[in-house]
C-alpha cells in the first residue's frame, strides 16, 4: 500500500509541478500580452478615459446648510477647486485668478459656477467658508463635508491628493492638489487649469468651457 | 482750491508711505505686504523683499507680531500639481549684495493665529529678527486678497 502510494505520488508531484510551471508561463505571457497590448493602446484609450477620469457623484453642503451634489450642479459648467481657508497662498491666488477670469469674460463670466471644496472639515465650518469666499466679491459655491465619508467620496471623484502636515505649535497645514477642474454642464470632465497656468491659456479654456 | 493745498500736503506726506521701505543696518526692506483675511480665517502669508547692500551675508531668522500668536518662516512648492508648504526652521539666507524675495508661491512669512482679521489698507506691525542686523520693526500693508505682487515690485526689479 505504502509502495503504491509512493509510486502514485511521484507522478502526481510531477504533474503538479508541470501545472504550476504552465500556470507561471500563462501568467507571464498574460502579463507580457497586457504590456504589449496596453502600451500602443494607451493613447487610443486616453481620450475616452480622460473624459471620465475626474468627476462623479458627491454630496456636500454650502454655507447655508443646503446640500449640493454633482446632480444639483448639472445644467451649468463649473470650475471646481479643493483647498482650505487657512491656506495662505495657493488658495487665495487661485480663487482670485478665477474671479479675474470671470470678470474678463464679461457676460460669459456668469455662464459657469466656481466651486470651492474644503479639504479641512475639522477646522472649516460651512460659515467660515462662506465668510472666506465673500473676500473674492464674486459668487463662489463653498462646500464642505458633513462626514469623513462625504469628503472621501468627493476627493476620490476628483482624484484629489491631500495630506495634513503638522506645524510647530500644534497647528497643521495641508498639502493638496492645486489644479482647478473644469466640468461641462453635464458634470463631465473637460480639462484642468494648473496652478501656474498662463492666464491667456486659462482664459482660452474657460471660453471653450462656456461655449461648449 | 481751498482743499487743493491740504490735498497736496497729504500727497507729500503719503509719498514716503507709499514707497514703504524700512532699513536695518545694511538691509533694505521693501514693501512688506500681506492679504486681507476673512473672519474665521486665522492665518495669513507675508511677503517682502530684503536687499542686502552689505558685504557680509545675513539671515532672516524669525519674526513676531502682536497681530498673531505666532509668526513662522515658510516655503511653498508645487510638486506634481500638489501644493506643499513647509516650515524653514533655519531661516532665510540673504547673501551679501543679493535680495531675498518673499512672494506668493515661494518663501513667505506665515502669520499663525490672527487675533483679528486683516482689513484691506491696514498696517500690521511685525518685528523681523535678522542674525546680524538684529531686530527691526516694520509694517506689513494689507492688500486686497487678489494681489499677487506688490505695486513696488515693478520698480525694484532692476536690482
Amino acid at each position: 500500500m505504502a509502495d503504491t502510494n509512493r509510486n502514485a505520488s511521484a507522478p502526481t508531484a510531477h504533474k503538479k509541478a508541470r501545472w504550476v510551471l504552465w500556470g507561471l508561463v500563462a501568467i507571464v505571457s498574460a502579463g507580457l500580452g497586457l504590456m504589449l497590448y496596453s502600451a500602443p493602446d494607451r493613447n487610443a484609450v486616453k481620450t475616452t478615459e480622460i473624459a471620465n477620469a475626474f468627476g462623479g457623484s458627491f454630496a456636500l453642503v454650502d454655507p447655508t446648510g443646503k446640500e449640493v451634489t454633482d446632480q444639483t450642479l448639472k445644467g451649468k459648467p463649473f470650475a471646481i477647486f479643493f483647498g482650505f481657508t487657512r491656506c495662505p497662498d495657493v488658495c487665495p491666488t487661485t480663487l482670485a485668478a478665477m474671479t479675474r477670469y470671470r470678470k474678463e469674460l464679461g457676460a460669459d463670466g456668469n455662464k459657469f459656477n466656481i466651486v470651492f471644496v474644503s479639504v479641512d472639515p475639522d477646522q472649516d465650518t460651512p460659515a467660515d467658508i462662506g465668510q472666506y469666499l465673500t473676500l473674492f466679491e464674486t459668487p463662489i459655491i463653498g462646500l464642505s463635508a458633513r462626514s469623513p465619508e462625504e469628503l472621501a467620496r468627493a476627493v476620490a471623484a476628483y482624484r484629489i491628493f491631500y495630506k495634513k502636515v503638522p506645524l510647530e505649535g500644534g497647528s497643521y497645514t495641508i498639502d493638496h492638489t492645486a489644479s482647478v477642474f473644469l466640468m461641462d454642464k453635464d458634470g463631465k470632465f473637460v480639462t484642468t487649469i494648473a496652478h501656474e497656468e498662463a492666464p491667456e491659456l486659462a482664459m482660452a479654456k474657460l471660453r471653450r468651457l462656456v461655449k461648449g | 482750491m481751498r482743499y487743493f493745498v491740504p490735498a497736496m500736503m497729504a500727497a507729500a506726506v503719503a509719498a514716503p508711505l507709499a514707497a514703504h521701505n524700512f532699513t536695518a543696518g545694511k538691509l533694505k526692506i521693501d514693501h512688506p505686504w500681506t492679504r486681507e483675511t476673512a473672519p474665521g480665517q486665522v492665518v495669513g502669508g507675508g511677503f517682502m523683499a530684503v536687499r542686502n547692500t552689505g558685504r557680509v551675508a545675513d539671515k532672516l531668522v524669525g519674526a513676531t507680531s502682536p497681530a498673531a500668536k505666532e509668526v513662522q518662516l515658510h516655503t511653498m512648492s508645487m510638486e506634481g500639481g500638489v501644493m506643499k508648504m513647509r516650515q524653514v526652521p533655519g531661516g532665510f539666507d540673504i547673501p551679501a549684495g543679493q535680495t531675498l524675495t518673499l512672494k506668493p508661491g515661494s518663501l513667505h512669512i506665515m502669520f499663525m493665529g490672527l487675533n483679528a482679521p486683516f482689513k484691506k489698507g491696514a498696517l500690521v506691525p511685525v518685528t523681523l529678527r535678522f542674525q546680524k542686523a538684529g531686530s527691526v520693526k516694520v509694517q506689513f500693508k494689507v492688500e486686497p486678497v487678489g494681489t499677487t505682487a506688490p505695486p513696488s515690485a515693478m520698480t525694484h526689479g532692476g536690482h
